[in-house]
């Protein structure tokens, strides 16, 4: 496999904040990443960064940025652009609003054919419906003139992949791609991207924060805390055998780890605090809420080190405790 | 086309609206004229400067000015079935032939206004919004906020000292150049000169509110998720503006363009007396002062049909800009 996408040291700011510090991950082509996180921990800001969409008060740096053995930073606005929606595209999480209103869909994603493969008005609005017809929206050559408040939500976001993909991108960035729909849709929704992906062999960044859609559709996970990576592993490595005490905090408040539990049966488990609480302070951004904190947490970022096969954690409080364990054990 | 429909039913709506409309402008319009002292006989009578009681109760009763109001409105009505406006006194013709005299030059004059007022104002508001914030805006939002301000007759005032006194370059007044016997294309543009001034001094004041119109919506457009989505699309930034943004950020300028139609009929009686144009403007103005309500009542229907026509045009328009409207 080769790596697709190689992002070091990705850092955003606002006049007042940095919501992503030194964030480093890669891509192998045709795989599926996701990241995960709560709200605010930069993973969405992650998302827009990688296609220049950020808002105009962010700042983004990055070490480097390499997609397709190109160097994304270098390139101008206008080469950027012939990249944006062909090779490198997004849909995201709010399907009812991110179509405009007063286009017919078919024209919406016709515009992306015109504009990337160059194809006349006629022959984008015929290569429209096949598209459509492979989200699978249903009679694709009538819904083609319907404007997107004549669709369901659902239907809207299949809509929204028919524009992602038409172009075969080699990477598509999925924002919470189910976030704003109901659960049988969800599924739904998620298998056709499985399934695109495999057709179209495409590489995904699947943004969510649903632990569920993370066991079952990624390869490789990477759980972010306030910016920046507390974990990399595979789905059923975190999910089953957390090993930073944030990742370990989430899974031990998920309700389904309870065999016969149900969340009417008493209160729910939190981790304690908010992700707000280390904000412009040194040192690991989880510390506040952490039950194992050392001085030297307060002090420096930990580093993130490999712990098996293809897992990184940052924490080396953990690490300690499992190697003194793991002695105990053995002697 | 899968609008044309969904177009139909917003026309056969909006037209089922006009009629009571404009039956109803009809008839507190005939009251309301009634309320002004005098009547055209005083005023032919006072201008021979040697009438008598006999020659006004003549004049009154050959005009039918001495029934009572209501069969007067009655007759009216009844005109009024036969597709006749009447009969002016003063000017001694049919009304219909007096405003189908003076109805085009009107219309485009205010044509070329909206125009005008549409173009620049919309251009204004995108560069707004493009630089809010910027020295560009505040110092449009200045300019938009003068031409605001300042009353139209004074601004065509002002524009003649420049464009006509000082540089020599518009004609300060009249329709065409009187005994020229242009034809074709030079004809065109001869008239055209004698448009520029007016129709500037008459869209100005809109040119303002549609920049500042335009600016508000293009900034609530460009901050919604659609535009997001037509930049990941890899769209440069004027395929979005004019794209995705303008057509959303145009609703509710069409709403207030529609309404302003009747605004620039108002408007016109000044801007056509600044420059002596022959329009209705002035035809009513003159209808005022000579007692004329047959005129003045021909051109108030005028101007209310217009309000309508402009008003269906402003349903169709929008209902073909934004699919979500169904009947409006």
């Amino acid at each position: 496999m080769t790596v697709l996408l190689d992002v070091r040291d990705l850092s955003i700011s606002f006049p007042n904040a940095r919501p992503v510090q030194e964030l480093s991950f890669t891509i192998e082509e045709g795989e599926t990443l996701a990241i995960v996180g709560e709200s605010g921990s930069g993973k969405s800001l992650t998302a827009l960064a990688l296609l220049r969409l950020l808002p105009r008060t962010a700042q983004m740096s990055a070490g480097r940025v390499r997609f397709a053995g190109r160097d994304l930073l270098a390139l101008s606005e206008r080469e950027f652009r012939k990249l944006r929606g062909r090779d490198l595209a997004m849909i995201f999480q709010e399907p009812m609003t991110a179509l405009n209103p007063v286009l017919p869909i078919g024209a919406q994603v016709a515009e992306v054919l015109r504009l990337h493969l160059g194809l006349s008005r006629k022959a984008a609005a015929r290569r429209a419906v096949e598209v459509l017809d492979l989200v699978r929206i249903p009679d694709p050559a009538r819904r083609a003139t319907a404007y997107p408040h004549q669709l369901s939500g659902g239907q809207r976001q299949r809509v929204m992949i028919a524009i992602a993909v038409a172009a075969h991108p080699s990477l598509l960035v999925a924002d919470e791609p189910t976030t704003a729909l109901d659960v049988t849709i969800q599924a739904q929704i998620l298998d056709l991207l499985a399934q695109l992906r495999r057709d179209l062999s495409m590489a995904l960044l699947l943004i969510t924060h649903d632990l569920g859609v993370v066991a079952e559709w990624a390869d490789r996970v990477i759980a972010l805390y306030a910016g920046r990576k507390v974990e990399e592993a595979r789905p059923e490595q975190l999910l089953g055998t957390p090993r930073h005490p944030y990742t370990q905090g989430l899974m031990a408040a998920s309700p389904r780890q309870r065999v016969g539990y149900h969340y009417t049966d008493g209160p729910l488990i939190e981790i304690p605090g908010h992700i707000g609480s280390a904000a412009g302070e040194a040192g690991c951004p989880f510390a506040p809420r952490c039950g194992f904190t050392e001085p030297s947490c307060r002090t420096s970022m930990p580093p993130l080190l490999a712990r098996e096969e293809g897992r990184l954690v940052a924490c080396p409080v953990t690490a300690a405790r499992e190697i003194s364990h793991g002695h105990a054990v053995g002697l | 086309m899968p609008d044309a429909p969904r177009l139909a039913r917003v026309l056969v709506g909006a037209l089922a609206h006009a009629v009571p409309t404009v039956i109803g402008i009809v008839i507190l319009d005939f009251f309301l004229l009634r309320l002004a002292p005098g009547d055209a006989a005083d005023v032919l009578a006072g201008e021979s400067g040697a009438a008598t009681e006999e020659t006004v109760a003549a004049l009154r009763s050959r005009f039918g000015l001495d029934l009572p109001v209501l069969d007067q409105l009655l007759a009216y009505l009844g005109n009024l079935t036969h597709l006749s406006l009447g009969f002016s006194p003063r000017y001694n013709m049919p009304v219909s032939d007096l405003i189908m005299q003076r109805l085009p030059g009107t219309l485009v004059l205010m044509l070329v206004a909206l125009v005008f007022a549409l173009a620049l104002g919309i251009l204004l508001g995108v560069v707004m919004a493009n630089f809010a914030g910027g020295w560009p805006d505040r110092l449009l939002s200045v300019v938009a906020l003068l031409f605001y301000s300042i009353p139209s007759f004074w601004i065509g005032l002002m524009l003649i000292v420049l464009f006509s006194v000082k540089l020599g370059w518009l004609p300060s007044g009249g329709a065409e150049t009187i005994g020229s016997d242009l034809t074709g294309v030079a004809h065109l543009l001869d008239r055209a000169r004698f448009m520029v001034l007016p129709g500037l001094s008459l869209s100005l004041f809109y040119v303002a509110i549609y920049g500042r119109l335009v600016r508000a919506s293009m900034l609530e457009v460009t901050a919604q998720d659609y535009i997001r989505t037509a930049a990941a699309k890899g769209l440069s930034p004027v395929a979005i503006t004019v794209r995705h943004a303008l057509r959303n950020a145009l609703l509710p300028v069409t709403t207030v363009a529609g309404v302003h139609l009747g605004g620039l009929m108002g408007g016109a009686v000044v801007v056509e007396t600044v420059y002596s144009w022959p329009g209705l403007g002035r035809l009513a103005f003159e209808a005022v002062m000579a007692r004329d309500f047959s005129v003045l009542l021909g051109v108030m229907l005028l101007s209310a049909a217009l309000v309508i026509v402009a008003n269906v045009l402003i349903d169709l328009i929008q209902a073909w800009l934004d699919p979500r409207i169904e009947v409006a």
